[in-house]
């Protein structure tokens, strides 16, 4: 992870003024596009060999699954905007989804909110946990979030052991809210989309939030600049442990059995997700929208790869293969969106 | 400075004794089910002579540890094999590792060798990954009874839920009963690898013969990741519309279809049955997405094996086809071939008796 | 040099005391601890992840991360097994597993290297790829009864060494030396620590930074390569998920080392003392009663230790510096900051 031209010239230009700024905004503008324009291409392709593709229940079959993913995008994205990484977001949603659906079979009658905010405590104890000692310890992210990976899952086999959390403990009004949609769009699915797009606004518009692309892009100048960057990149953990607390409940919404595997291995499908979305993951540039693009995308192609009948063995191997292609392109579409950043900078001075 | 000491001394023996407090018991309940045990009533006539060995060192090694239907299995609270060797005045540990993978599995069978073990109870990971540990094992002596997933080229005995080819037939008529003998199924199965399943679907397909107007459409793998075995049941539905009945023998799999047709509209028009702990599937028993469901106790399968690696053990028996045992409360038992002891036939669950269960 | 060669010494020092308080705390634990037998079946389990340690950590020196590591052993053991049981002469089929090896690691140094793309991100497609490749290769099939003169790897010792010693470790030992030798003391070698500092100075410097990178990934492949047929031998068994999951712990290993994850610093024997350390410590927890639910809690907390105890120095010394005895704020301090030396997550220690 050293730095690279490659990950200096992925770095929007400065926001020095009027111009410059709808720049930024026309940067993030192209590369969502290129995603959305991809996607479209591929579910293009996959109704033309199998229309019921497009069913209005398989949509809705993809929105739901893609929900968990996209909220642990935002969360990741905030992230490595700020050049870190947050491995344990598997093992906190797993620790969640135990411990908050758990609630419901020792207290009878507990309202769901109160479940949701124990969701999202536990999640935000964890990332305080990991914000501490990235912020305060000076010590890379990747390998504290790495360490906590592990001790979070084992902290949650510890407690779990053989036990789980099963459907016939949840009330029904839990289980229902993946069921819920209005004019046949999930009612999740909308919700998610709004929490997205307040990420995405926090992080374009509000200036701790711009603060992160600039630690991003250079840690050193950014502290020089004056912006408090540990405390900016321990809220970016703190808050993507608690939307990963959030998504474990509803995780447990959706799944309905919980152990203490679940959420296992996410951590590679989220940074998958955050990649073709655009974020760069040397820091300093990516949108949450992308992100969250990123992670339909992906899910998408799961849901293809199921659809077609492809046989089963060959699922995963054509997984790995879009999964580079994705990634390709997204890269494609960086450079050629420097290349033209950099001439109308240019033009602009 | 002595005060220091012993204080941090005690202190250390407290956290100590905490962690192996955390290692001893496991919280599942006990378990009242009355699935059918094997032959006669007649309790006392074992053909074994003398008394059983005790104070043997059993070590359980089941697939992986945080798994619900081992630790039903292996426990002393729910009955297991635990259970009974603490009747038998035998020394049970269960001990494996959390990741369900050979890699993760032999580490814990050396150390129980080295630990002195003189019984290994093992639930198989891999048919064939374990040979070279486990052959190292019986050369030195030490009983190695498999239970749950064989190992059938390394082991001494293999203790089997229900008869393979059972289990296979009976979901299938399970199914059949419930479509009227008509209509497209498909098979939800675990990882493409897995022993087990595959043994089981190769019995379907044969029963399936015995009805042509159902057929079989596609079997997809949910790698035992409620994730994978949801999305792959996902693209069932969409992909065949004439669906009319899934098979997905294996708890993962059968609880994340429920959950997809519990959800969605095609509860009720698609039938699901398969194998599946109880109470994972207590709620869509009770609303109707699954009709019945088969298992089998896996607290008595625990409870047999132990009762019959200590008789293979003592010397009682040594696996020939027709010997008999005793295994306590379960009654007598008859060694089959490939020195393998049935528990009994699958049991099937449905409304009328799934809330006599707690596993 | 001198100054990395003292941090270097200064970790390794470390972690040869760790190394040797977890052989004393083993010992007392178990009287199996060091017997011959139990060394050997340490040898077992973690020669071949010992082995993919080395070229894992000349990849994360010259500042990229391979996470398809245990992938291609995978790809490699379906492969042995399917041509196997067709019946090839072993020969032919090392020969062609060596060159698959190769191509699997080309392909990640290419797609680093001349596609630009993020090796986290890259990795993490191949990973699942080269799994996936193993799927089709083997389906739902298990190929044992390898001849009993390769099998016998798993079951014998090497001869003179007491039992104790398996091939797979004489091999790591005898590896681990030919990439000492190469990472310390060629010119390669020293490249990397330049190319993993910056990969910019040290394309003007004139190494060929894109060349070493895909020789690296190259090199990665062959070793996993031998990984996976020394371990489809020691386990008799070629089946698609040979090897699941252990890049992890992998990369857990190089990074208790000491290898910096931002590249330029680490060594080889950092590298073999965490395996030992690593091995040592799980065997002993394994002799003893503790619980194996809480075993990934140890590998996080030595991870932990890895990095903290490293900038354990650093830290303080910055400590010494704020004492109530030296009021003096630092030259550089913006003034308007009052919190302690501004932390940040990601500057190099």
């Amino acid at each position: 992870m050293s730095t690279t031209l490659v990950s200096r010239s992925e770095r929007p230009p400065a926001a020095a003024g009027p111009s410059a700024r709808r720049l930024t905004e026309r940067a993030f503008r192209i590369r969502e596009s290129g995603i959305i324009v991809v996607l479209a291409v591929f579910v293009a392709v996959t109704a033309s060999v199998q229309p019921r593709f497009l069913n209005i229940t398989n949509i809705q079959f993809i929105l739901i699954n893609t929900t968990v993913f996209a909220l642990l995008a935002l969360g990741e994205t905030m992230v490595v905007i700020s050049r870190n990484y947050d491995l344990s977001v598997g093992s906190v949603l797993g620790l969640s989804a135990y411990l908050s659906a758990n609630l419901f079979g020792q207290h009878h009658g507990i309202p769901i909110v109160a479940v949701f905010l124990a969701g999202l405590g536990i999640g935000l104890a964890c990332g305080l946990l990991n914000g501490i000692m990235v912020s305060a310890g000076r010590v890379p992210s990747l390998v504290v979030t790495l360490a906590t990976l592990y001790i979070f899952r084992g902290v949650d086999i510890l407690i779990v052991g053989g036990k789980e959390v099963v459907a016939s403990s949840l009330p029904s009004a839990f289980l229902d809210i993946p069921k819920a949609t209005v004019f046949g769009i999930p009612d999740l699915a909308i919700a998610i989309a709004v929490v997205i797009g307040i990420g995405a606004y926090y992080l374009r518009s509000f200036r701790s939030g711009r603060e992160l692309y600039a630690i991003g892009s250079n840690p050193d100048a950014a502290r020089l600049a004056g912006i408090p960057t540990g405390r900016r990149v321990f809220m970016a953990f703190m808050v993507s442990g608690a939307i990963a607390g959030v998504a474990g409940v509803l995780w447990a919404a959706q799944y309905g059995t919980v152990d203490s595997t679940a959420g296992t291995g996410y951590e590679l499908q989220v940074i998958s997700a955050v990649v073709v979305g655009g974020v760069a993951i040397f820091g300093g540039s990516g949108s949450a929208v992308g992100a969250a693009l990123g992670a339909l995308l992906l899910n998408t192609i799961s849901s293809a790869l199921y659809v077609l009948g492809i046989s089963p063995f060959w699922d995963q191997a054509i997984w790995g293969f879009l999964l580079i292609v994705a990634i390709s392109v997204d890269r494609f579409i960086s450079v050629r969106l420097t290349a033209a950043l950099r001439v109308r900078g240019a033009r602009h001075e | 400075m002595k005060l220091r000491q012993t204080a941090w001394l005690t202190g250390s023996l407290v956290m100590v004794s905490v962690l192996l407090a955390a290692c001893s018991s496991s919280s599942s309940s006990s378990s009242s089910a009355t699935t059918s045990t094997s032959t006669s009533a007649s309790s006392s006539a074992s053909s074994s002579t003398g008394a059983l060995k005790t104070g043997l060192k059993v070590f359980i090694i089941p697939k992986n540890l945080g798994n619900n239907y081992f630790t039903t299995a292996d426990s002393a609270n729910s009955g297991g094999a635990i259970a009974a060797l603490d009747t038998l005045g035998e020394t049970g540990t269960e001990t494996s590792g959390t990741a369900a993978t050979p890699a993760s599995q032999i580490p814990a069978i050396q150390a129980a060798i080295s630990k002195g073990a003189n019984v290994l109870i093992v639930s198989a990971t891999d048919p064939t990954a374990l040979c070279p540990t486990l052959n190292a094992a019986m050369k030195r002596g030490i009983t190695v009874i498999t239970y749950d997933s064989d190992a059938p080229t390394c082991r001494d005995m293999f203790i089997n839920q229900a008869s393979t080819a059972q289990i296979g037939t009976s979901e299938v008529d399970v199914l059949a009963s419930e479509l009227h003998d008509t209509g497209d199924i498909a098979i939800v199965s675990a990882a493409a690898s897995a022993t087990n399943q595959n043994a089981w679907i190769g019995y379907m397909k044969q029963e399936l013969t015995k009805y042509p107007n159902m057929k079989l459409v596609a079997t997809v793998y949910g790698n035992d990741d409620p994730t994978t075995a949801t999305q792959v049941t996902q693209g069932l539905l969409e992909q065949y519309p004439n669906l009319k009945g899934i098979i997905s023998p294996t708890t993962v799999g059968i609880a994340a279809a429920a959950a997809v047709l519990d959800t969605s509209k095609y509860r009720g028009k698609v039938a699901l049955t398969g194998l599946g702990t109880p109470d994972s599937l207590k709620k869509y028993v009770s609303d109707g997405t699954i009709k019945e469901f088969l298992l089998w106790n896996p607290a008595n399968l625990g409870y047999l094996a132990a009762y019959a690696a200590v008789e293979f053990a003592s010397g009682h028996i040594n696996g020939t086809q027709g010997q008999t045992f005793s295994a306590g409360k379960l009654g007598t038992f008859t060694i089959g071939a490939d020195k393998t002891v049935l528990l009994g036939p699958p049991f099937t669950f449905n409304s009328s008796n799934i809330n006599q269960f707690n596993f | 040099m001198s100054d990395r060669l003292r941090s270097a010494l200064r970790w390794e020092s470390g972690l040869a005391l760790l190394v040797l308080i977890i052989g004393v705390v083993g010992v007392t634990v178990s009287a199996q601890f060091l017997t011959s037998n139990n060394l050997f079946n340490v040898g077992l389990s973690y020669g071949e992840i010992a082995i993919m340690t080395l070229p894992m950590t000349l990849i994360i020196i010259s500042g990229e991360i391979d996470l398809s590591v245990a992938s291609i052993l995978g790809m490699c053991s379906a492969l042995l097994g399917v041509l196997w049981a067709k019946h090839w002469p072993m020969l032919g089929i090392f020969a062609l597993i060596a060159v698959v090896g190769l191509a699997a690691g080309a392909v990640n140094g290419l797609l680093v290297t001349r596609l630009g793309l993020p090796s986290l991100a890259v990795t993490i497609g191949t990973l699942a790829l080269y799994r996936g490749i193993a799927t089709i290769l083997l389906g739902p099939n298990t190929v044992a009864n390898f001849p009993a003169t390769y099998t016998n790897l798993g079951v014998n010792a090497v001869p003179f060494t007491g039992n104790a010693m398996t091939y797979s470790v004489a091999l790591f030992i005898v590896l681990a030396v030919i990439f000492g030798v190469v990472l310390h003391a060629t010119p390669f070698g020293r490249s990397l620590y330049a190319m993993g500092a910056s990969a910019e100075a040290a394309r003007f410097a004139g190494i060929r930074v894109k060349r070493n990178k895909t020789i690296l990934f190259m090199v990665s492949g062959l070793v996993c390569a031998l990984a996976g047929v020394l371990w489809t031998f020691r386990l008799d068994t070629a089946v698609q998920n040979n090897g699941v999951g252990l890049e992890l712990d992998v990369v857990a290993i190089v990074l208790l080392a000491g290898v910096s994850i931002f590249g330029g610093k680490g060594s080889i024997i950092g590298v073999v003392l965490a395996v030992l350390a690593f091995a040592g410590l799980q065997s002993a927890l394994l002799l003893t009663n503790f619980n194996q639910e809480a075993a990934g809690i140890v590998t996080g907390a030595l991870l932990l230790l890895s990095v903290f105890g490293r900038n354990a120095a650093a830290l303080s010394g910055r400590f010494r510096k704020w004492m109530p005895a030296r009021p003096g704020r630092e030259p550089g301090h913006p003034a308007a900051d009052p919190s302690p030396i501004p932390p940040t997550a990601s500057t190099p220690p």
